[in-house]
């Protein structure tokens, strides 16, 4: 029987071939059906669907936080697999892996550690927290957030089930074409690679404008801008970004894959397609996407800084110019990444001018926090020690980056190690860095108990002293002309000593991962001595930390007043000055429901990828329509939220606040 | 209605203006982005013919006038909407409808005897960035026509609601936009084309 129309070009070759691969598919498979086993065994398929079908950006938030520690799991896989063939594969060993796997294993570290960890954890902590910290009751849309999340999590589905079926692109984690065109890449791994990100991309600029409206529309009464707390603005400008760059990003992709699929000819190396175009348009979506992660980390080092130094933020208005700097200067960037494509000294000098000018706002942003420190009375928590961390990796990094934007310079190290080690330093150094701040520093408000303390700092010592091991004998392999994405090499002396050394400093790292999810496991254990009774563990200075530990889904019984900067910190002043407090008075609130159209639509997206990787046309038209009447009912219904009336509210707001205290 | 649901009412759709004109905005940059692919290649014919022996004029200004016009009838629905005139407003819509869907058609047969010459988007760099930038906008074109479909359908069913008062102005901004976008393929991919 011919199932071709079915199955387009799947066929049972598509299963891994190889020990490696084969044991990756299994595992996943295996830990896939222990959870479904779970939720059988406890019974809680309902509580599961609860949580898939939630509205509320913090349900939201950990569903995203969640799928990003999940995959941040693999990437760490995929940089120990990396690591062990460079320290192997030197001269006459050919190390563990076939060069395919390895280049597949490059891709895969590089698209699931950017699209799905950083950008998963930095869209987890904003639900988690903007909402709260602007006084606001939600997002300025629940339902989006909700189809944002699935549609981020189909991305990350698609990307790991290349591992069972097919295989992931070889071709890097930004796929610069013609490597990736069809004449030369013609199986599914470059369309795994495409569709993951661009549905993923999709939710990520629904996200964007979502947050950007919340930010504009949702805030509490009397927080002007200017007042608002230095996270809110680095999300504004974050999202001024998504917004502006996320398109390039959807338009790219989309021309590639219309290459591959329509047999077109945007960036084919015949037919007149200009391979360069690409390269020029990813990067104007790419360098942007670089301050899309980290200005996020920014604004929760603003928060963390301050709280920990119990002290208000050292220079507020410069910090949110910097900010705009930052953002503005971000756009016209881009060809500092291939100063080697020959555009001419002035174009280049253009280019390595303005990079060298982001130094600048990013310097005055570094020196506004050591100066809160600065005569503050400073408590080394575990989110402040990862402050300290992240200022000796990040200057490193950046200071390297300086480096890197003087053309001549950049002719040397191109593509080599030495600016894989420069990019680790700015991402590890900085996002995650600030990510892992942001997770300790927000849990409590979260969950409702604290992290333990001990093994936080622990692990802070590991991942630091990991990273340096790690990345700093990249710098030197760099310099000595070792290029990137290697799978094999001879040695022509030193090489693969530096490489066993930059594995070690990995095992290190993993070790601090390790001690995290250990921090994570004891912490639960311990859920009831480490009980949050104030909803303030830190002495916060901002709205969030106003309501109770874990925050009720109506985040603010009564929606708060805002006079001044750090509003939380201004009340408990005026409280301590004994000045008057207005009574509470409870009015009604509109909540939205529970929705699963959000979970239909990502079930509906996964078609329209799958069928589009695998040829399978009939599953792509299914996913469109489905689309297309999951849009229709939801527009059908106008009443998508529910009311708390004053009464109710209050009685349950009391007895929230008497169960969490 | 309760006071709070008005309330709640009034400030989301304010907020849903909002999210949609942003939404517009990222719209727009896709298109720039194609736009800047187009110009970038559009010498790139590979041997082939250029813009200047393929288009025909008059055609593309039948075309651009059917799109215009299409606009300004949806602009006379929403002032019938305004005066809550039930009849008028599903009138204005359909013809808005006719006049988008006959644009569309015109494109698609542009299309058609572009293929059937030879000159399909395999052809070139040229011809591969052209039916992509046109097609993207008749695919927006097309997602339009639905949403029409649906609007009129709503407002049949419901009458003048917050919602459907709402959605019928998203659409009309949605297709003002799309007459924009129209009048830069028209500038820069006909008429820079022909000269």
């Amino acid at each position: 029987m011919n199932l071709d129309w079915a199955l387009g070009r799947l066929t049972l070759d598509a299963l891994p071939q190889e020990l490696v691969t084969q044991g990756g598919a299994v595992l996943m498979i295996l830990s896939g059906l222990a959870v479904v086993a779970a939720l059988f065994y406890f019974k809680r398929w309902r509580w599961l669907w609860r949580w898939l079908t939630s509205l509320d950006a913090k349900k939201i938030g950990v569903m995203y936080v969640v799928v990003a520690v999940i995959m941040m799991l693999r990437g760490l896989a995929d940089a120990l697999m990396i690591r062990a063939q460079q320290a192997l594969a030197a001269g006459d060993s050919t190390g563990l892996f076939s060069s395919d796997t390895v280049q597949q294993v490059f891709s895969a570290h590089g698209t699931i550690m950017i699209f799905f960890v950083a950008m998963g954890l930095m869209f987890g902590l904003i639900n988690l927290v903007l909402p709260l910290m602007l006084g606001a009751r939600d997002v300025a849309f629940p339902f989006v957030n909700s189809v944002s999340f699935w549609l981020f999590a189909v991305g990350m589905v698609l990307a790991n089930v290349s591992l069972v079926l097919g295989g992931f692109s070889p071709g890097g984690w930004l796929g610069y074409p013609p490597l990736t065109e069809m004449a030369y890449n013609p199986g599914p791994g470059v369309d795994y690679w495409i569709w993951a990100l661009q549905i993923a991309g999709v939710g990520s600029l629904l996200s964007g404008i979502n947050f950007l409206v919340t930010i504009l529309k949702k805030r509490a009464p009397g927080m002007t801008l200017m007042k608002m707390p230095l996270f809110a603005w680095s999300i504004l400008v974050t999202t001024l970004l998504i917004i502006f760059a996320f398109p390039i990003l959807t338009a790219t992709l989309g021309m590639l894959s219309l290459d591959r699929l329509m047999d077109m000819h945007f960036f084919t190396s015949d037919g007149g397609g200009n391979p360069m175009m690409y390269i020029n348009l990813i990067w104007a979506w790419g360098h942007p996407e670089v301050y899309i992660l980290v200005l996020p980390a920014f604004g929760i080092f603003s928060e963390v800084v301050a709280t920990f130094s119990r002290k208000k933020l050292f220079g507020y208005g410069t910090m949110v110019w910097a900010l705009f700097g930052i953002t503005f200067l971000s756009f016209i960037v881009w060809l500092h990444h291939f100063f080697t494509m020959g555009a001419g000294a002035n174009v280049n000098a253009f280019f390595g001018i303005t990079t060298m000018i982001i130094a600048i706002p990013t310097g005055v942003k570094i020196f506004n926090w050591i100066f809160t420190m600065y005569r503050g009375r400073v408590r080394f928590s575990v989110p402040m020690l990862w402050f300290m961390a992240f200022v000796i990796t990040f200057t490193i990094g950046g200071v390297s980056g300086v480096l890197m934007s003087v053309p001549a310079i950049d002719f040397q190290v191109h593509n080599s190690l030495f600016l894989v080690a420069h990019f680790h330093n700015v991402i590890i150094g900085g996002v995650i860095f600030g990510f892992f701040a942001g997770l300790n520093y927000w849990f409590p408000k979260v969950f409702g108990f604290t992290l333990h303390e001990g093994l936080g700092k622990l692990s802070v010592y590991a991942w630091i002293v990991g990273f340096m091991v790690a990345f700093l004998p990249l710098y030197a392999l760099g310099l000595m002309g070792v290029t990137r994405r290697l799978d094999h090499y001879t040695d022509p002396g030193g090489w693969q000593v530096l490489f066993i050394v930059a594995g070690v400093g990995v095992l290190i790292i993993a070790l601090g991962a390790g001690l995290q999810i250990l921090q994570l496991i004891v912490s639960i254990w311990q859920r009831k001595k480490r009980r949050d009774t104030t909803g303030d563990p830190w002495d916060g200075r901002t709205l969030e930390w106003s309501v109770p530990s874990p925050a009720p889904f109506y985040n603010f019984a009564i929606t708060p007043k805002v006079t001044e900067r750090d509003a939380f910190w201004e009340q408990k002043e005026a409280i301590k000055r004994h000045e008057k407090q207005e009574k509470p008075k409870y009015q009604s609130i509109m909540l939205p429901k529970n929705s699963s159209i959000g979970l239909i639509v990502g079930g509906f997206a996964f078609c329209i990828g799958f069928g589009l990787i695998w040829h399978m046309w009939w599953l792509v038209a299914l996913g469109l329509v489905g689309v297309i009447v999951c849009v229709i009912v939801r527009c059908s219904n106008d009443t998508v939220e529910y009311e708390l009336s004053a009464t109710e509210l209050e009685k349950f707001d009391k007895q929230y606040r008497r169960q969490h205290a | 209605m309760s006071q709070a649901e008005r309330a709640a009412e009034a400030e989301q759709t304010q907020t849903k203006y909002l999210g949609f004109w942003i939404y517009l905005m990222t719209d727009c940059i896709l298109f720039a982005s194609v736009f800047a692919t187009y110009i970038v290649l559009r010498e790139n014919t590979f041997g082939g013919p250029g813009g200047g022996e393929l288009f025909d004029m008059p055609f593309v200004l039948i075309q651009t006038l059917l799109l215009l016009t299409s606009s300004f009838v949806c602009g006379l629905a929403l002032l019938a909407a305004r005066a809550r005139k039930k009849a008028a407003v599903i009138g204005w819509l359909i013809a808005t409808f006719i006049f988008g869907a006959a644009f569309l058609v015109l494109e698609l047969s542009e299309f058609i005897k572009l293929i059937g010459e030879g000159h399909g988007w395999q052809a070139s760099a040229f011809l591969s960035s052209f039916f992509t930038l046109v097609g993207l906008h008749g695919a927006h074109i097309a997602v339009g026509l639905l949403w029409l479909v649906v609007i009129v359908w709503q407002i049949m069913r419901l009458g003048f609601t917050a919602g459907t008062t709402r959605r019928l102005t998203l659409f009309s901004l949605f297709w003002h936009f799309l007459d924009v976008i129209w009048i830069c393929i028209f500038t820069i991919v006909y008429l820079m084309g022909v000269l």
